[in-house]
């Protein structure tokens, strides 16, 4: 039953509003709340990718002191919208050398993954769409499926440049999925839980030191997993961005020297869709760094200031909807969003900022740099939790 | 939930994974054979959360979807020149298998039945809620099955060792 | 938590369906039929004559890469169970586990000491990539013939690997 939902009790006897309201809120048809948080969502992430494809290229062109796209709508927000109305209209070429079955799935992969994930993470206190106790495991399952997409989409295309780039862009992502899963782990030793509810939760009780527990700003700020767990935070960033090759990890598709990597064969809507799903990867990899290091939605006590209205308005109207919690939502998923908007914009900034790897750097940075580091700091947080606990 | 309708997914999950698997022993072509495992991979997992087993459901998914399947995709990748058709089709091969099925088969069915599926309330009478499992899990194995959790890491070692060396043509 | 899970199955169907949307429906009513011709399903090398197949043999290093992630992967799943209970269990917990690691460190020491994780080889192993310069000395005369007087470096560098 989703929280949100179980202290919408209906009051009215009869009115179809009070029918509307009785009907989601009855166990029986969570089904239907399911499907309305999945549809949501489901339109909810496009249309971020939309306005991300916009913020990026924008502030490529900020970045390297040039105007960037700027003449469909206002400073050109609309560009998007004109790109994808280019796609659906772009002959969509099936080549002949490809294998079809494969080569049809490919794009599917890399976008379902991506949006199975956004339903475990907790935007806010109260909204989750599937809070499940092996949350972290479940995010990292199906991210898992994203080499999928990468590695069968060039594997079928059949064509030398996307085989290259989905074999690489494979051996890349299992590189670095190991510290990745470590440093994650160590989150969730001291956190004692994998359900990602109560690792944000785990961030916000204030900080404990030698059995006193402070609960000062500072203390507040220094909660954040990014203060405990430093190492743990920047082996968690520089491999998500791998994970979603992005720069300087963009091997996959390196346009220099493999054209456009796995995608190169793809046209139209297929491409369309890779692309959709690898900005989606980069908001799925956001949230959980937001969720695991950044304290999810809450902001020093911010997410607070609404607790004893929605208290007072729930003991003052018994058995009606408690319009308080819902606008406590919002500014939930409200702080949530501006932390994702901070970490997008950082994925950007890199991007224009740092060189590409080479591969066999790239490689090694993967498994005799990161690996052992997040072992090392994995073993020291496992001995700090032993003699704190 | 209700209890028909933890039925009815129980059966559709079993429907797919007996399919797949299937197919997949079916398959002409060997990438066909690796997209039905899949298919098998996720109705096991999908099994296992009916069963309200979250920690097995995903961690099937991480290991054989996210892992093995992915081995057997780079093996594809290593096969010489066709891969899409298997090279070798002989009977022996299908005796082996068949041996190893049988074998697999009688361990799973003595395990089944003699687990007791009455503590189980969630399955029982279909009315209470799965309890989450992982931390039943870990202390499980770190008192009660310590041995075989310890010796988990003794078998991924020699895995890990032999199959570096012959990978790398066991010469060195 | 059936719940969850149905939810997430739903978030499956509901991509699924998304894909179909977009992939197949929409554009197909939408767009003219694509004629193609010869050069148009011909496989895309940056309009370059194609040259031999796609599916070349690929080193055993990615094998062996993909067999050292499993084996970790697994030992990551070994603790996340682990990492819940650390906190009531204590030392007794720690120590089990670190034996644990320590076991497939070992095997991490040995796989890094025999350079299955490098990418330059070290102690006289196959050179990285070594089929694909066979490749690249396979292709050398068809480039000789579009640029006789070019430098031959390439192909000796790709040899020495």
């Amino acid at each position: 039953m989703n929280p949100l939902l179980a202290q919408l009790t209906a009051a009215e006897t009869d009115g179809w509003w009070a029918g509307f309201q009785a009907f989601f809120v009855a166990p029986e048809n969570a089904w239907a709340v399911s499907l309305l948080l999945v549809l949501i969502v489901g339109k909810t992430i496009p249309g971020m990718v939309s306005l991300l494809v916009w913020v990026e290229r924008r502030g490529a062109a900020l970045l390297q002191d040039r105007l960037g796209p700027n003449r469909v709508g206002p400073f050109g927000i609309l560009q998007s919208i004109a790109d994808l109305v280019k796609f659906i209209f772009k002959e969509d070429v099936l080549p002949g050398h490809v294998n079809k079955p494969i080569f049809l799935l490919a794009p599917a992969l890399a976008v379902i993954p991506p949006l199975v994930v956004l339903s475990f993470i907790p935007w806010g206190a109260n909204v989750a769409i599937a809070d499940v106790d092996t949350g972290i495991l479940a995010c990292f399952a199906f991210s898992s499926l994203h080499v999928y997409s990468v590695s069968l989409g060039g594997w079928a295309s059949n064509s030398k440049y996307p085989l290259l780039g989905g074999v690489r862009a494979a051996a890349q992502m299992i590189s670095y999925e190991i510290a990745l899963g470590l440093s994650a782990l160590s989150v969730f030793v001291i956190a004692g839980t994998l359900r990602l509810h109560d690792v944000v939760m785990f961030q916000t009780d204030g900080l404990t030191i030698a059995g006193t527990t402070y609960d000062a700003l500072w203390a507040r700020i220094l909660d954040w997993n990014l203060f405990k767990q430093p190492l743990g935070a920047i082996i968690f960033l520089i491999a998500g961005f791998a994970e979603t090759n992005r720069h300087p990890f963009d091997m996959p598709e390196a346009e220099s020297e493999l054209a456009a990597g796995y995608h190169t064969e793809f046209s139209s809507m297929k491409f369309a869709l890779f692309f959709l799903g690898e900005y989606a990867a980069m908001i799925v990899m956001s949230s959980l760094f937001i969720v695991m290091y950044l304290g999810g939605w809450t902001f020093f006590g911010v997410e607070n200031l609404l607790t004893d209205w929605v208290a007072e308005y729930g003991a003052a109207n018994p058995g009606w909807i408690n319009w308080p919690l819902i606008v406590e939502a919002h500014l939930h998923v409200g702080i949530f969003l501006g932390k994702l908007a901070f970490l997008l914009w950082f994925f950007i900034w890199v991007r224009w900022s740092l060189p590409r790897f080479r591969y066999d750097q790239l490689m090694s940075i993967g498994w005799k740099r990161l690996l052992p580091a997040s072992l090392l700091w994995f073993a020291l947080t496992a001995v700090g939790v032993a003699l704190v606990r | 939930m209700e209890g028909l309708g933890i039925q009815l997914a129980f059966y559709s999950f079993a429907a797919v994974t007996i399919g797949s698997a299937l197919l997949a022993t079916m398959a002409k072509k060997i990438v066909n054979s690796a997209f039905a495992l899949m298919a098998t991979f996720f109705g096991v997992a999908g099994i296992y959360g009916v069963l309200g087993s979250d920690f097995m459901a995903v961690t099937q998914i991480v290991v054989y979807v996210g892992g093995i399947l992915i081995l057997l995709c780079f093996g594809m990748l290593l096969t010489d020149r066709v891969p899409d058709e298997f090279r070798v089709r002989s009977p022996r091969r299908y005796v082996g298998a068949s041996i190893a099925a049988t074998l697999t088969f009688v361990g799973l069915a003595w395990a089944i039945s003699g687990t007791a599926w009455a503590r189980l309330p969630h399955i029982t009478d279909g009315s209470a809620e799965a309890l989450p499992t992982t931390a039943l899990i870990g202390n499980a194995l770190l008192t009660d099955y310590l041995l075989p959790f310890e010796f988990a890491s003794i078998v991924l070692l020699v895995v890990l060792v032999g199959a570096a060396r012959v990978a790398r043509g066991g010469t060195r | 938590m059936q719940q969850d899970f149905l939810t997430i199955l739903m978030f499956m169907l509901f991509g699924a369906a998304f894909v179909v949307l977009n992939m197949v429906a929409i554009g197909r009513l939408l767009r003219s039929k694509t004629k193609y011709t010869a050069q148009k399903s011909a496989t895309y090398e940056c309009g370059e004559p194609t040259f031999g197949g796609a599916f070349i043999r690929f080193d055993i290093r990615f094998y062996v890469i993909c067999l050292v992630f499993v084996i970790f992967d697994v030992e990551v799943l070994f603790l996340f169970p682990w990492a819940v209970v650390l906190k009531p269990l204590g030392w007794l917990a720690f120590i089990e586990a670190f034996v644990f690691v320590a076991v497939l460190a070992v095997g991490l020491a040995y796989v890094w000491r025999k350079g299955d994780v490098d990418w330059i080889p070290l102690h006289g192993h196959q050179a990285p990539g070594a089929r694909l310069s066979e490749m690249d000395a396979v292709a050398a005369p068809s480039s000789a013939v579009t640029a006789p007087s070019s430098n031959p470096a390439p192909v000796t560098a790709a040899a020495d690997g």
